[in-house]
């Protein structure tokens, strides 16, 4: 299937969701299903970096809380209509994700790694300590109560959620596309053996920092509406360790190979997380997460698609 | 005529470890040199100097008439440099086909234009049929004996289009019949055109396959010419060949 | 004396005692990172779990809370072993260790941490001992004793490590399997078992690093997270593997985040570390000191 008939199919899907939600009216499911279609695009954009590479960004939070924090920054500055600040979050988490690429990717894979969660703290130092967008006292946003759109008057979470949809499906179509395309397998060669790669002609410096950008700026574009669902950002809230273990944890449980595992271990987990913070507490779901995370690690490296994929290679072989 | 490939005063040292020490080594085009040397005499970091995976510290490397320093590795490959690893590094995620793929995707276009989607197949098939693997084109790399992954790293190098393949220890290990293969296929290389250096602990395939025989030892090269004169000479006789 | 001077030199003082207790701190990296090649980037964790375990026994029983962390020393070893069981047997063996170990360490670093929330909560904790309070002063200089303990027990535990590690056979052998495994099997040494020794002993580290640092200053869960960076700052600039060049490293960015606390304000002491541990890798991933 080509990538714009996927494309189409996406759209419908995203389409058929919000005009569902919209109908049954049910509030908390636009609230929740935001979060969920975050940790989409951060899954998704960890994964380009992560799963298709072989290289683990532990900063993933620093990318989600600079876009968060452009946004409060044109806030405070020059208010912008909020599709507008994930693109300007794109360019700066793009540019950022340059960077941080061109500083550590000369690094061998553990070195990078810990290199991102420097990053991801220097970050988040810089921002407490600036008082233009609040530091640690924090921002508030102030949002509406409706919004229009295409004439009709729709509730600003409803807005958010078609936002962050929108955001989820270009984070899969990108994933996808790269999967099929010759920078894919450039990438596929990268993990599977760097030195083989470069010496076979592969760019791998150039892969990566294309990587990198690509993951940098997806995460921004998830981060950039984040203060207005809020409504009141704090630095530890916007770089929360959560969504570094998140990002991570998405991906490798739902298959780090394709673009399919992150899809599926963000809507599984995320909604696992919104049930057991409703019904238990927040601390237990991130408690979940990490051990969900060690046991699939441990037990099922290849995710849950991996194991898809052999129940279907078994059955086919009887 | 100038040579392919000019070695001059290549020196490597690992903290206060001298691997190379004022390499001097010139290999003409089409010439089938043969490098040997006991374990640990640098014929390895020789190699990866020379292909850009280690950066020597002194001295330089002209290919095809041009300055290799500071080029990258995957650049000097895009040049016609190709080389196998002495121990194998297959992508192991992917089919032979694919791992014949990635080499004709990022350098062979580099060489001889864009390339059609359906001519890219056909071309992987071809290689591996030049190596007998074709029956296994859909098959990954763990399911190989130890001789088939030795041909897929020829086969991966070969993918690349180059003037001049470093062929490191392939036939470690091998059988008389196994090693036959390989060298014929180094032959068949050759007789198209493209120049190559045989790195081996195996003296009869070297003998047999080289036109010329340079001799590294800790570092420093001490016999280069013909091999018949240099398995004589009594320097290499005492620090490699033996009694 | 002027002001701005004693405020310097009270500043590298208390740099060069909380280096030697960072220095404690990255002594099990050094082991495991350092020899062994394996990122445990939840060593922080284990440290904050030697703290609370420090802080149970000292609250019910009142005993000192270095004397706690010896005492528990053969139960953190243990843990290590068995921790490393698990690493060698789901990792190292099928050579998966760069993105699937990294994920298993960060995993435990979140597990134990959101246990220890949830089991102790996210109020500061302290402890109880003579010697938390009380300073020394040498004409303007203090030496604060809680201070001071933590860095003479540390630089004890560090000289005891280099001893083993350049005296004993294990200790030799950990240091061999770091530079050439193959040879260590070839003379009949068993590497998996001399490795898991080397976690275990890393692991073990953390009971004494974790009774130090609840004695430095009050602990709750989070208080790990800072530690990563200068842990892996440390190591990294100390020259992997090297025990002295860690200790020097150590003592060195003691001093730094000390001077920064003391003249720029603490909000910016986390930076610090990990600013410093961005550039070296950046710019020197060897180290001042490496191998």
């Amino acid at each position: 299937m080509n990538t714009i008939k996927f494309t189409l199919i996406c759209l419908l899907v995203g389409a058929a969701v919000f005009v569902g939600g919209h109908l049954f009216g049910v509030g908390y499911l636009f609230f929740a299903g935001y979060t969920i279609l975050q940790f989409v695009v951060l899954a998704s954009a960890w994964n380009i970096l992560g799963g298709y590479c072989g290289y683990v960004n532990f900063g993933s939070a620093a990318f989600f809380g600079l876009g968060a924090y452009t946004t409060v920054f044109f806030y405070k500055f020059f208010p912008l209509p909020i599709p507008l600040l994930i693109v300007i979050a794109a360019i700066v988490c793009g540019v950022v994700g340059f960077g941080m690429g061109y500083l550590t990717l000369r690094l061998r894979g553990a070195f990078f790694a810990i290199a991102t969660l420097a990053m991801a703290v220097v970050l988040q130092t810089l921002v407490v300590n600036w008082d233009y967008v609040g530091g640690s006292r924090g921002a508030y946003i102030v949002r509406d109560e409706m919004i229009p759109i295409f004439g009709y008057s729709i509730e600003y979470i409803e807005y958010l959620f078609l936002l962050m949809m929108a955001v989820s499906i270009i984070a899969i179509v990108i994933s996808r596309t790269i999967a099929r395309t010759q920078l894919g397998f450039g990438f596929a060669s990268i993990r599977d053996d760097e030195l083989a790669a470069e010496a076979t002609g592969v760019p791998t410096l150039r892969l990566k920092l294309i990587a990198t950008t690509l993951s940098g700026a997806l995460m921004g574009m998830a981060g950039a509406p984040f203060p207005y669902y809020i409504g009141y950002l704090q630095p530890a809230s916007a770089f929360g360790l959560e969504y570094g273990v998140n990002s991570i944890a998405m991906p490798i449980i739902g298959g780090t190979t394709s673009w399919v595992g992150p899809l599926v271990g963000a809507l599984l987990l995320g909604s696992l997380q919104q049930i057991a913070t409703v019904t238990i507490s927040s601390a237990v779901n991130l408690l979940i997460v990490g051990l969900l995370l060690v046991a699939f690690v441990v037990i099922a490296p290849n995710g849950l698609v991996g194991l898809v994929q052999e129940r279907l290679k078994a059955w086919r072989r009887k | 005529m100038s040579p392919l490939l000019h070695v001059s005063n290549i020196s490597k040292r690992f903290g206060g470890f001298v691997a190379l020490d004022g390499i001097e080594l010139e290999v003409q085009q089409g010439e089938r040199l043969g490098l040997i040397g006991p374990n640990g005499s640098g014929k390895s970091t020789l190699v990866n100097c020379i292909c850009g995976t280690l950066q020597n510290e002194q001295g330089e490397v002209h290919f095809d008439g041009a300055a290799m320093d500071g080029l990258a590795a995957h650049q000097r490959t895009h040049r016609g440099l190709a080389r196998t690893f002495q121990l194998p590094r297959p992508f192991h995620s992917m089919t032979l086909a694919d791992n014949i793929r990635i080499p004709m995707l990022f350098t062979a276009h580099k060489r001889s234009g864009p390339l059609h989607a359906d001519s890219v197949d056909a071309r992987c098939v071809e290689l591996l049929r030049l190596v007998g693997l074709h029956d296994k084109a859909r098959q990954m790399p763990r399911d190989l004996t130890q001789v088939e992954m030795r041909k897929l790293e020829l086969a991966r190098a070969v993918a690349a289009e180059p003037k001049l393949l470093i062929a490191d220890e392939s036939m470690a290990g091998l059988s008389h019949s196994e090693i036959d293969d390989i060298l014929a296929l180094l032959r068949q290389l050759n007789e198209r055109g493209i120049t190559i250096i045989l790195i081996e602990h195996i003296m009869s395939a070297v003998m047999s396959f080289s036109q010329r025989l340079a001799v590294l030892v800790t570092g420093k090269k001490i016999a280069d010419g013909k091999p018949e004169d240099v398995v004589r000479n009594p320097e290499v006789v005492r620090a490699y060949l033996g009694e | 004396m002027d002001v701005q001077l004693e405020l310097l030199i009270n500043a590298v003082v208390a740099g060069l005692l909380l280096g030697g207790f960072y220095a404690a701190v990255t002594a099990g990296v050094s082991i495991s990172f350092g020899m062994l090649d394996i990122v445990n980037i939840a060593h922080p964790a284990f440290i904050i779990l030697g703290s609370y375990v420090a802080y149970i026994v000292n609250i019910q029983f009142g005993v000192d809370p270095i004397v706690i962390s010896i005492v528990m020393l053969p139960a953190f070893y243990l843990l290590g072993t068995a921790i490393y069981q698990i690493y060698y047997q789901s990792f190292e063996r099928r050579g998966q260790e760069s993105l699937r170990g990294l994920a298993f360490f960060f995993g435990l670093l979140f597990v134990t941490e959101v246990t220890l929330i949830l089991t102790f909560g996210v109020d500061y904790r302290y402890v109880e001992a003579s010697y938390i309070g009380p300073s020394l002063h040498l004409g303007s200089i203090d030496f604060p004793l809680r201070m001071l303990v933590p860095c003479v027990t540390a630089l004890i535990m560090f000289g005891a490590l280099q001893l083993f590690v350049t005296r004993s056979f294990t200790g030799r052998a950990i240091m061999a399997v770091s530079q050439d495994q193959l040879a260590l099997q070839l003379m009949a040494a068993d590497p998996i078992r001399i490795k898991r020794i080397a976690f275990g002993i890393s692991i073990a580290t953390t009971a004494i690093a974790g009774a130090l640092l609840i004695i430095i200053q009050p602990v709750e869960p989070s208080v790990g997270r800072e530690y990563i960076g200068r842990v892996f700052a440390i190591c990294v600039l100390g020259g992997l593997g090297s025990l002295p060049g860690t200790l020097i490293a150590a003592m060195l960015l003691g001093v730094m985040e000390s001077i920064t606390a003391t003249f720029y304000g603490p909000s910016w002491a986390p930076a610090v570390s990990f600013g410093f541990l961005l550039l070296t890798l950046a710019f020197r991933p060897a180290g001042l000191f490496g191998r």
